[in-house]
């Protein structure tokens, strides 16, 4: 097989000549959205810096890219040399060794960022991925909609009940106004990340101690429950295919009354060239049903560099500059201070201009710094949103669709939960967690 | 009311209706295209903005963010790459099959079309590994060898069907005179089933410039092709139907144009190729 | 053309499609029998029939079966049914018939991903879609097509695409029908229907069976349009074959079981296939 491998090989690289990265190369894949296209645009910037690099960039949809780089690392491709990843896989690859540690200068300053964040990009101190932002979920609020319905402004961490009733006054169907926009779209990054922090508010979660699924829960169905009532009550018509996207476009057109979604979405409504309702916003802290534990969400979007890569040096160096302070200098500097990634970063929240360019800073930076993502005594695992181990993204997947099912009516609450409880035990059972 | 007026109005009934339905099927591209000269806000607004100052914002946008070229290079290339490798396997073997058939001709043909029934998402990992194994990942020759070998039995389909229209007697004839069996191929059956052909290559290089499956899950950086661009803009963060409009036309418009273009010879290969 | 030449030139295409056919299927089944998650490569060895019981046990399997026929069966009626018409409306010469023409074949050049956005955001979105514009038109509440028709919103966007294929072979076929015969039936009195029955239809017998049989191919491993829309849901409402193993194969990435999904959907395919070439495949005149 062997001479017959090599001509293949021969053969195969003959016909490709000049496709194949030559050293001094790397391919960063990377998912769509403002932040990463800026950085791209700023490429020439580091390309500048070091001439010996240059830098090519693979964009795809988060769920395409997550697809894309499972299964490069998972057979050590060596396509990609740079990889943006978030907060969930950090922990399963590092552990696996598929991730380069990351070393950088003490000019790089790791103490700057939060401890929060980089404790979830690192295992047992070593950083195996480098934030590009970070981000925990909040009520963002259209405070014209919320006068206008007879409330002052939104407090922090409001009880669920409040937020219903704001909702409630607000929504004005003939008019096309809705109280509360949430998502409804299935998958585990979409549904479910906000329904999984909803239900952990509750008093819900994912898995009981002995990592047996928890959907069975008395405190799943209140959550759910409440979640499809308001929607039916308050929510756009839809919501069973809205996302993140589909709810910004919503907000900026001043159509939603309450959002509670990703922080980083308030830097994007707070652009007045695509935003309606710039300088009309109002944040809160996230509500909850008596838990304030996980009643937000942790997560970031960060840079890591896949061991089959053969560039690692290359690859390490642009890590190193992506995620420095001089970089979101250099971004505050040249696309304005609106547009610089947050969240990873506390001297970020120390420059002058973004303070003076954001109003949601702090409410951002509150809702970051009192996410609660660790373990404890009850709960076995790591995230709010998501559990750190490789079966949840097959069960949050198929849950996410049960829940779209009992938001659009198809099944009952009950029935939903009762088929999470199913496929999640199917799959944990496959796994051999029992 | 004369038999000619009936028929008069019945036209004109059928006509309207043809243009009714045209426009109709239409007017979901027609509403693309629109779209990628609207700002974001404008996309979105409620009513629909039929009349606007057009942007061209969007695809400046695109331009300078990704290098639109190269994909469309790709694309190129590996289409109609794709299309001669298969082209060059199916035209000989659908010769054979129509002009020297045998019992299992039929049964082969069909369990050429059965290879076509694997679900692609089934034999990825098989695939990436074997690509990988290869070393010919992120290459346009691994999308022309697949691409080709995908549509191979729709390829030989059709133009097996074509070749048997031709008539035997026109062969025979030939065949008194002493062709040979690559004259005959060159010089009688390729340029009476020249229209076929050219509309199976068409056909071809339609399915292999929109396959998604394979472009997307076996390049990165280098072999991407307009489809993978596509799949870049098809759910950022942000407003996007403006911008995702302006690549999709860009991404479609070489393939629809080559459809036009070539609306002739297609009606007339396939006139040639379905009907006896 | 003597035997030998007409086996050897058919040789590079059989002997090709073998090797793409058993290689892949080969690694296929190897992988469907074993532990294969890509997240969690520690945990390896054999499982026999594991995978398949996993994917035949899951409660998806059967309405994914179910949706998988109903979207193969509906998508072939529709485009039928309306290439056939189409291509009987465009059958007389009339000014500008090159353009609706073009018109009408563009949609087959659409990729598919694109074809679900456009429908997904500018056709059927209740808020902003046209669709939901015009339903307020006439004071009509919105449809949430997706959430309330997701399988036959998908079957829209496939036909919408697909209508042009068997629209452009209808038409071509048509052109080539023998006219002398149908003005001497009209000259007897013959109706249209009558006509349609008995001259056009019998005439179009083999372009019916390419056109069924190519689209029974595509349609049976419809992806894009779902993954792009409506992720399979709500619940499982459109989750076809295709995507379910998408799901095993990609967003949970274990392999192996989405390699058993791969065998049964080559199966499931082969069955449709014998039935289809029961019914239609004496019109291919081999």
């Amino acid at each position: 097989m062997k001479p017959l491998r090599t001509t293949a090989i021969g053969l195969a690289l003959a016909a490709a000549a000049g496709a194949v990265a030559t050293a001094g190369e790397i391919t960063i894949g990377t998912i769509n959205n403002g932040h990463m296209l800026v950085m791209q645009e700023l490429t020439a910037a580091f390309e500048e810096q070091n001439p010996d690099i240059k830098v090519n960039w693979v964009t795809l949809d988060e769920g395409q890219l997550r697809q894309r780089v499972t299964t490069d690392i998972s057979t050590r491709g060596g396509q990609f040399d740079v990889m943006t990843i978030g907060m969930y896989e950090v922990p399963i690859w590092g552990a696996r060794d598929w991730l380069v540690p990351l070393e950088f200068s003490d000019a790089y300053d790791k103490d700057d960022i939060y401890d929060a964040i980089r404790n979830g990009l690192s295992i047992d101190g070593t950083m195996y991925a480098a934030p590009f932002y970070g981000e925990s979920s909040m009520i963002m609020y259209n405070m014209e909609l919320v006068q206008g319905a007879g409330f002052d402004g939104i407090e922090d961490r409001p009880s669920w009940d409040t937020i219903r009733e704001i909702a409630a006054a607000i929504t004005d169907r003939d008019a096309g106004i809705y109280g509360i926009c949430l998502r409804g779209k299935p998958g585990w990054g979409e549904n479910m990340a906000f329904l999984g922090t909803m239900a952990h508010s509750f008093g819900a979660q994912y898995f009981n101690n002995d990592w047996t699924p928890a959907f069975d829960s008395p405190e799943w169905n209140a959550a759910v429950t409440f979640y499809v009532e308001m929607m039916n009550e308050s929510g756009p018509p839809g919501s069973a295919s809205n996302s993140f996207n589909e709810i910004l476009a919503l907000m900026n057109e001043g159509r939603c009354g309450m959002w509670i979604d990703a922080t980083i979405a308030a830097s994007l409504m707070t652009d007045p060239a695509t935003s309606k309702v710039a300088g009309n916003l109002g944040f809160a802290q996230s509500p909850n049903a008596g838990t304030v534990e996980r009643s937000n969400w942790l997560w970031a979007w960060a840079l890591a560099v896949p061991a089959g890569s053969n560039n690692q040096d290359e690859a390490l160096r642009f890590v190193e500059w992506a995620t420095s302070q001089d970089y979101i200098r250099l971004v505050g500097e040249t696309k304005g201070w609106g547009a610089v990634p947050t969240g990873s970063r506390q001297s970020t929240y120390a420059i002058e201009e973004f303070a003076a360019a954001t109003a949601f800073a702090d409410a951002e930076l509150e809702a970051i710094l009192s996410a609660t993502p660790n373990p404890t005594d009850t709960i076995p695992y790591t995230g709010v949103q998501f559990a750190a181990i490789p079966e949840f993204q097959a069960i949050g997947n198929a849950v996410g669709q049960e829940m779209t099912a009992a938001l659009s009516g198809d099944i009952s609450v009950e029935q939903a939960l009762a088929n999470a409880q199913e496929i999640a035990d199917r799959e944990m059972r496959q796994a051999g967690y029992y | 009311m004369t038999d000619k007026q009936k028929a008069r109005i019945r036209h004109n009934i059928a006509v309207t209706a043809a243009w009714i339905v045209a426009l109709v099927m239409f007017f979901p591209i027609f509403w693309m295209v629109l779209t990628s000269f609207k700002t974001e806000q404008q996309a979105i607004a409620i009513p629909p903005l039929l009349v606007f100052e057009p942007t061209f914002e969007n695809y400046a946008t695109i331009n300078a963010q990704t290098n639109i070229s190269k994909f469309a290079m790709n694309s190129i290339v590996t289409s109609i790459g794709g299309t001669l490798l298969a082209m060059l396997i199916a035209i000989p073997a659908a010769y054979a099959m129509a002009f020297r058939p045998t019992r299992w001709t039929k049964d082969v043909l069909l369990w050429m079309l059965s290879t076509k029934m694997m679900p692609a998402v089934g034999v990825l990992m098989p695939i990436y590994l074997l690509c990988q194994w290869l070393g010919i990942l992120d290459t346009r020759i691994s999308l022309i060898v697949i691409f080709s070998l995908m549509n191979l039995p729709i390829i030989m389909m059709i133009l097996f069907n074509y070749f048997r229209d031709i008539p035997v007697e026109i062969l025979e004839a030939s065949r008194m005179d002493g062709t040979t069996t690559f004259n005959e191929i060159t010089q009688i059956v390729m340029p009476l089933a020249w229209g076929g052909i050219a509309s199976t290559a068409l056909l071809s290089i339609v399915l292999m410039w929109n396959e998604a499956f394979w472009s997307i899950n076996l390049t990165s950086n280098n072999a991407g092709t307009l489809v993978a661009l596509v799949a870049g803009y098809s759910n950022p963060q942000g407003l996007f139907w403006a911008k995702v409009s302006a690549v999709s036309t860009l991404a479609c418009a070489p393939i629809v144009l080559l459809g036009w273009l070539t609306q002739k010879q297609l009606v007339q290969g396939l006139t040639f190729g379905a009907v006896k | 053309m003597n035997p030998t030449l007409a086996r050897l030139l058919q040789a590079p295409a059989i002997l090709l499609l073998v090797l793409w056919m058993i290689v892949p299927l080969g690694m296929t089944i190897y992988f469907s029998t074993i532990r294969y998650q890509l997240l969690n490569p520690e945990r390896t060895g054999f499982v026999g029939w594991g995978n398949y019981v996993f994917f035949y046990t899951d409660r998806n399997f059967w309405p994914a079966i179910w949706n998988t026929l109903t979207l193969v069966g509906l998508t072939i009626a529709i485009t039928v049914v309306l290439g056939l018409a189409l291509a009987l409306l465009v059958d007389r010469p009339f000014r500008g018939r090159g353009i609706v023409r073009v018109l009408l074949i563009s949609p087959f050049f659409i990729m598919p991903t694109v074809n679900a956005l456009i429908w997904k955001n500018m056709m059927m979105n209740p808020i902003y879609g046209l669709f939901a514009v015009i339903w307020s038109f006439f004071g009509l509440d919105p449809v949430d097509w997706l959430t309330r028709y997701p399988l036959y919103s998908i079957v829209i966007m496939v036909s919408w695409q697909w209508t042009p294929f068997a629209f452009l072979i209808f038409m071509t076929s048509l052109q080539s029908q023998d006219q002398e015969q149908k003005e001497a039936a009209t000259l007897d009195g013959a109706g249209f229907w009558p006509q349609l029955w008995h001259l056009t239809l019998p005439h179009l017998a083999r372009p019916m069976a390419i056109v069924i049989l190519i689209q029974t191919i595509f349609h049976l491993s419809i992806f894009a349009e779902i993954y792009v829309t409506t992720s399979g849901g709500p619940g499982n409402r459109s989750t076809n074959l295709t995507f379910l193993i998408f799901q095993q194969a990609l967003s949970s990435f274990n392999v192996g079981v989405a390699a058993a999904g791969g065998v049964i959907a080559i199966i499931l395919a082969n069955i449709v296939a014998i039935f289809l070439i029961r019914a239609i495949g004496k019109n291919l005149a081999v």
